[in-house]
């Protein structure tokens, strides 16, 4: 079913990312990690959709998703870099029951965000915090340089409130200076230091491209964590969730 | 079918066009590969959504579990790779007996 949305307000968080707040008539509400598919139609009736994470609990009829503007992306063109205050789009869902973390878990979270695969993340950092659920959250993030990190003021802020949530950081092309690693991939012994030891039992969640995510699963699968306790969202060129 | 990394995504992908003929979250049901038996749930399948249609694939043995289809006012749904699907069903609150 498709729900008549409009845009309320638009916020840059990088050069190419940008936070699209809606509001969407009659919204059900939603889990940290779902998506939603945004549709589009043109004049002449050619439509488009794609899937897009959401990056925040509702607020009544209220949803934000941020959106990272992809080359072969008509949708996420639109949303990045074109839509205005006031425009018309649609919206289905929440759509997806797996990829979620619910305020009911206690367990150890581990979640491993590849570029713009933060955003189904940061929901559920969002939702943790608004629900004042005390689970250890420990965040990985890999990003290609520090100016593509999205919502980096938030994290930072975030991670020294002191709450039990940890914020590391992979940095592929180029890190800060004075960064101790150097500008390489997420590896088994950054997963050793920024996650949980698979005794623990976390629940990991993994989101980004998919070759970012069979990396990362694979990582965490030698580690020796449970297959069931990773889950994973991937996003590619066809224009999949985020 | 290689496993070309950028070329699949995964079943949360397909979880809205799903709702449009479920009225449960397909993406959460767990099922079992005809072909390997690997259990895990429909949101890890491989999915390729670069055809007419939308295939999900095992991520173990990469054979076809699922195969979704749109036409005109229609939607063909093929799920002769699953054994099973098994659904999460809450008990409703107000049952009668």
């Amino acid at each position: 079913m498709w729900r008549a949305a409009s845009v309320l307000s638009l916020q840059d968080e990088t050069a190419t990312a940008r936070t699209v707040r809606l509001h969407v008539a009659d919204w059900p509400g939603h889990d940290a990690g779902q998506h939603v598919d945004v549709r589009l139609t043109a004049a002449d009736g050619y439509t488009a959709v794609r899937s897009y994470s959401l990056a925040a609990p509702a607020e009544g009829d209220r949803i934000e998703l941020t959106v990272e503007r992809i080359v072969d992306g008509e949708v996420s063109s639109y949303l990045a870099d074109v839509a205005a205050i006031g425009d018309a789009l649609e919206v289905r869902g929440p759509v997806g029951g797996w990829f979620v973390w619910r305020p009911e878990q206690l367990e150890p979270v581990a979640l491993i965000a590849g570029g713009s695969g933060i955003v189904p993340l940061m929901a559920m950092v969002r939702v943790r915090s608004a629900a004042g659920n005390n689970a250890p959250f420990r965040l990985l993030y890999s990003a290609r340089t520090p100016e593509s990190v999205i919502y980096a003021a938030e994290l930072r802020d975030r991670a020294v409130a002191g709450d039990g949530l940890g914020v590391s950081y992979a940095y592929t092309r180029r890190a800060p200076q004075g960064w101790s690693r150097p500008p390489r991939r997420v590896d088994a012994e950054l997963i050793g230091v920024a996650t949980w030891p698979s005794g623990d039992r976390p629940t990991c969640y993994v989101c980004g491209p998919t070759p970012f995510v069979e990396s990362v699963a694979g990582l965490l699968t030698r580690a020796g964590h449970e297959p069931a306790r990773i889950r994973t969202e991937r996003f590619g060129p066809s224009g999949g969730a985020t | 079918m290689s496993g070309d990394a950028a070329s699949y995504l995964d079943g949360n992908a397909v979880a809205g066009e799903l709702r449009e003929v479920f009225v449960a979250d397909l993406t959460a049901a767990i099922g079992e590969c005809c072909e390997c038996g690997r259990v895990a749930a429909l949101a890890e399948a491989r999915v390729y959504a670069m055809a007419p249609g939308l295939v999900a694939r095992c991520a173990g043995c990469e054979s076809a579990l699922m195969r979704v289809v749109k036409g005109e006012g229609r939607t063909w749904l093929d799920l002769r790779g699953l054994v099973y699907l098994q659904l999460s069903t809450p008990a409703v609150a107000s049952e009668r007996v």
